[in-house]
C-alpha cells in the first residue's frame, strides 16, 4: 500500500472515531430529515454507511474515507469507486450483479418471498411498516438477490446482499434464501458465490434473526460435503451476525479493499473500551494481515478474479466429482437452463480459451 | 425453630442482592430474619407469627413470579446469586476434570471445559464461566468470551467425539467480547467455525441456557441435539440495552426492548427456538439452589440417556434439519 494511501486511511479513521463517540443528535435527525427527503424524491438515499455525511438528492457527495467532494455521476460510473482515494462505497445489490454476471444470464431465484413480522415488534414505528416502507423504496421485497447465473461462462449459484435494504440485515428470509442457495448449488452441483454487505443480525425478528446465523451455516456444512465451492466477497461494511456466520467459513473468503469488516461494529467496542481505536482497525488490509481473508481485491478485478477461481471448482477435481450428487448431464442440463434465460448467447460466449475447454468436458 | 424446617427461599439479608420488582419479597424476608433472630436471642414465641410471615412470603413470591414482565426476567437472569458454570460443576457432577487451553493463543477464562461425571453418564462439558466474586467476574471477563474461547471450547468438542463423549453446554453470556484483541484474533470467524463445526460432531450435544444467552456469543457454543433453557433464562440477538439504545435512541428504554425482543423462555418455545424449558423453583434459582441443580441435573440426564445410542450419521442430518427449519412456519418456503 502507498504511503499517501495510509494517509487517506489515517484521515477515514478519524471521521469514524468521531462518529463513535460524538455525532450530535442535531446531525442526527438532519440527516435523518435529508434521507426521508431523499426517499420522497425517489433517489438513491441510503446507500451509504455513513448517514450524517450523505447529501442525497444533490449533485455532489462527500468521500466518507477521504472527505473530497466527488460527482455523484462520476462515481457511480467509476463503479462506486471513489476516484480520488479509490474508497470501495458500498453496492446495490442489483449493480453488483451487473458488474459480476454475464449479461442476460441471471435467472432470479426465491425473488418472492416476503418478510414477517412476527414479533409484532415495534419500536419508533412498526416493523411491518418500515418494511413495507423499504420495499416501495428499494423495489425488492428483501434484502437478498440470488439465483443462478453465468461468471464469465461458468454457471453459479450468487447470492448478494443489499445494504439498501434495512443495512444489509439478516432476518429470516436473507437466511432462508442464503440457505436455499447453498441447496440449490448442492442439488445442481454448482458452486456459491455470495457478497456481503451488512449491519448483521435483523433486531426487529429477534431470537429468529440470531437462528439464521445456525441455519445458513447448517445448509452450508450439507453443500461442503458435497465439495462444491463456496467463494464469499466481504464489501464494505460486513459486520455481526453475518460475519460471524455463513461469511467467514466459506472456502474462500475475499474482501474489497478498505471494507468494514468485524464481529462488534467499531462504535460498540469505542464505547466499551472507552478508548480511541486503533488506526485501519477492522479495515481488510488489517483483517488480511492478522490472517482472516484469502486475499484482498479491488472491484475492477473481482469478476475476472471469480472466474479464475470457479475453474478450481470445475476443473480437474476427477475423483471429487464422482461423490457429487448431481451428474455431469444434470450439470450441462442446469446450464443450459440458465443460458436459455437469454435465449441468443450460449454459455461459451466471451469466454477465453483456458477457459472454454474446462466447459467443454461437461 | 429448627433450620430444616426453615424454608430455603426465605434466605437471608446478606445472600440476595435485591431486584427492584422483588422488593416487598425482601421486606417480608427481612421481617423473617428479625423474628428469628429474635426468637433465638429470648425466650419469646414467634411461631404463629412466623408462620404467618412465611405464608406472606409464599404468596407474594408467588404473584410477583408468575407475572414477571421480559425485562424482569432478564434481570432474573442476571442475579449475581444465581448459580453459575462452577456451582453446577461443584454441585452437580460426580467428577471433572478441567481442561485448559486452545494450545493455539491462550486459556480464556471466561469460557470452562473438562471431562464430567454425572451419574451414569461421562460427557465433556463446556460453558461460559461468569464470576461469583467480582475478583472472578474481572477474570472471567463478566462471561464475555474471546475467540481462544471459543477455539478451546471447539478443540475440547473435537476430543469429546474422538472418544466417544457426548457434549454438554451450558450457556451463559452477555455476549462474546467486544474488543480489540478479540478483533484481531477473528471473534467472528471463532464463533462461525463452531457453529458450522457442530454440524459435523458425531456426537449428542445437549445446549442448556442457564442465565444469559448473548447473541452470537451464546451460539458460538450454541448448536445442539437439543436446546434447552431455564425457565428464567433469556436469549436473544442482542442486549436489551443495545437494542434500546439503536433502535430507540435512548439506553433507558431497555425493558421496552426487552418486551419486544420476545427472548424469554416461554416466548422462545411458542416460536419453536428452544425444545424445553427446565422450570425453576418459585421465587428463581437463586432461591432454592440445590433444587434447581437436582431438577438440571435430572433433565440433563434424561436427554442424554434419550440420545444415547443414535447413529451419527443419522444424528448429524437431524442436527442439521433441526436448524435448517427451525421455527419456521410450516409451507412459508419453498424446498429444494
Amino acid at each position: 500500500m502507498s504511503a499517501s494511501k495510509n494517509d487517506k486511511d489515517t484521515s477515514r479513521e478519524e471521521t469514524e472515531g468521531k462518529g463513535a463517540t460524538g455525532a450530535s443528535s442535531k446531525s442526527r435527525t438532519e440527516a435523518r430529515e435529508a434521507e426521508r427527503e431523499g426517499a420522497k424524491k425517489g433517489r438513491l438515499a441510503r446507500w451509504r454507511f455513513s448517514k450524517k455525511k450523505d447529501m442525497p438528492g444533490g449533485l455532489w457527495l462527500k468521500c466518507e474515507a477521504c472527505s473530497n467532494l466527488i460527482y455523484r455521476k462520476e462515481l457511480e460510473e467509476a463503479g462506486r469507486v471513489c476516484p480520488k482515494c479509490q474508497f470501495h462505497f458500498t453496492l446495490p445489490a442489483r449493480e453488483r450483479l451487473q458488474s459480476l454476471v454475464d449479461p442476460d444470464s441471471f435467472l432470479e431465484m426465491f425473488e418472492d418471498i416476503e418478510a414477517l413480522d412476527r414479533l409484532e415488534f415495534i419500536d419508533s414505528v412498526p416493523y411491518s411498516e418500515k418494511i413495507a416502507r423499504t420495499v416501495q423504496r428499494t423495489g425488492q421485497k428483501e434484502g437478498l438477490v440470488c439465483g443462478k447465473a453465468q461468471i464469465e461462462g461458468r454457471s453459479v449459484v450468487v447470492a448478494i446482499l443489499d445494504f439498501q435494504f434495512m443495512g444489509g440485515s439478516m432476518g429470516e428470509v436473507v437466511g432462508e434464501k442464503i440457505s436455499l442457495a447453498c441447496d440449490v448449488a448442492r442439488r445442481d452441483g454448482l458452486p456459491v458465490v455470495i457478497f456481503t454487505s451488512s449491519g448483521g443480525a435483523r433486531m426487529h425478528e429477534g431470537a429468529l434473526s440470531l437462528m439464521q446465523m445456525a441455519k445458513t451455516c447448517s445448509a452450508l456444512s450439507r453443500l461442503h460435503e458435497t465439495g462444491n465451492m463456496s467463494i464469499c466477497v466481504m464489501t464494505h461494511p460486513t459486520t455481526g451476525g453475518v460475519t460471524a456466520s455463513f461469511a467467514s467459513v466459506c472456502d474462500i473468503v475475499l474482501a474489497e479493499p478498505g471494507a468494514l469488516i468485524g464481529f462488534a461494529g467499531p462504535r460498540v467496542i469505542a464505547a466499551t473500551l472507552k478508548q480511541e481505536l486503533p488506526k485501519g482497525f477492522q479495515r481488510a488490509e488489517f483483517l488480511i494481515n492478522k490472517g482472516m481473508l484469502d486475499d484482498i481485491v479491488p472491484r475492477d478485478e473481482l469478476r475476472d478474479r471469480i472466474a479464475r477461481l470457479l475453474d478450481y471448482d470445475l476443473g480437474t477435481h476427477v475423483v471429487r466429482r464422482s461423490k457429487q450428487p448431481a451428474t455431469k448431464t444434470d450439470r450441462a442440463a442446469s446450464d443450459r437452463s440458465v443460458a436459455s434465460g437469454d435465449g441468443t448467447d450460449g454459455p461459451d460466449r466471451g469466454v477465453p480459451n483456458r477457459l472454454r475447454e474446462g466447459i467443454s468436458e461437461n | 425453630m429448627s433450620d430444616s424446617k426453615r424454608p430455603q427461599n426465605a434466605g437471608s439479608k446478606s445472600s440476595t442482592t435485591p431486584l427492584p420488582f422483588e422488593q416487598k419479597i425482601q421486606e417480608i424476608e427481612a421481617k423473617i430474619d428479625e423474628l428469628r433472630e429474635l426468637a433465638s436471642s429470648s425466650s419469646i414465641d414467634v411461631g404463629d407469627q412466623l408462620e404467618s410471615m412465611e405464608r406472606q412470603l409464599e404468596e407474594a413470591t408467588a404473584r410477583t413470579y408468575s407475572h414477571l414482565s421480559p425485562w424482569e426476567e432478564v434481570g432474573v437472569a442476571r442475579h449475581p446469586q444465581r448459580p453459575v458454570a462452577s456451582d453446577y460443576i461443584e454441585e452437580m457432577l460426580d467428577d471433572f476434570v478441567e481442561l485448559h487451553g486452545d494450545r493455539t493463543f491462550g486459556d480464556d477464562r471466561a469460557m470452562v471445559t473438562g471431562l464430567a461425571t454425572m451419574g451414569s453418564r461421562r460427557f465433556m462439558l463446556v460453558g461460559h464461566r461468569k464470576g461469583r466474586t467480582t475478583k472472578e467476574r474481572l477474570e472471567t471477563n463478566f462471561g464475555c468470551a474471546h475467540p481462544e474461547g471459543y477455539r478451546k471450547a471447539w478443540r475440547k468438542m473435537k476430543l469429546a467425539e474422538k472418544l466417544g463423549l457426548p457434549i454438554v453446554s451450558l450457556i451463559n453470556t452477555p455476549g462474546a467480547y467486544p474488543g480489540i484483541g478479540a478483533e484481531e484474533r477473528g471473534q467472528a470467524m471463532a464463533i462461525a467455525e463452531n457453529i458450522i463445526g457442530m454440524f459435523t460432531l458425531r456426537v449428542p450435544i445437549v445446549v442448556l441456557v442457564i442465565g444469559e444467552g448473548g447473541s452470537g456469543g451464546a451460539l458460538g457454543i450454541g448448536i445442539g441435539d437439543r436446546v434447552l433453557m431455564m425457565e428464567h433464562s433469556y436469549y436473544s440477538v442482542i442486549s436489551p440495552e443495545g437494542c434500546a439504545a439503536i433502535l430507540w435512541k435512548d439506553g433507558s428504554r431497555s425493558a421496552d426492548a426487552a418486551e419486544a425482543l420476545k427472548l424469554t423462555a416461554k416466548d422462545l418455545t411458542a416460536l419453536g427456538v428452544v425444545d424445553e424449558v427446565i422450570p425453576e423453583p418459585l421465587g428463581g434459582a437463586h432461591r432454592r439452589r440445590d433444587e434447581t441443580i437436582a431438577t438440571v441435573r435430572a433433565t440433563l440426564l434424561r436427554h442424554l440417556d434419550e440420545l444415547d445410542g443414535r447413529d451419527p450419521d443419522e444424528m448429524i442430518e437431524a442436527r442439521r434439519d433441526k436448524f435448517r427449519r427451525i421455527a419456521e412456519i410450516e409451507g412459508r418456503f419453498p424446498s429444494v
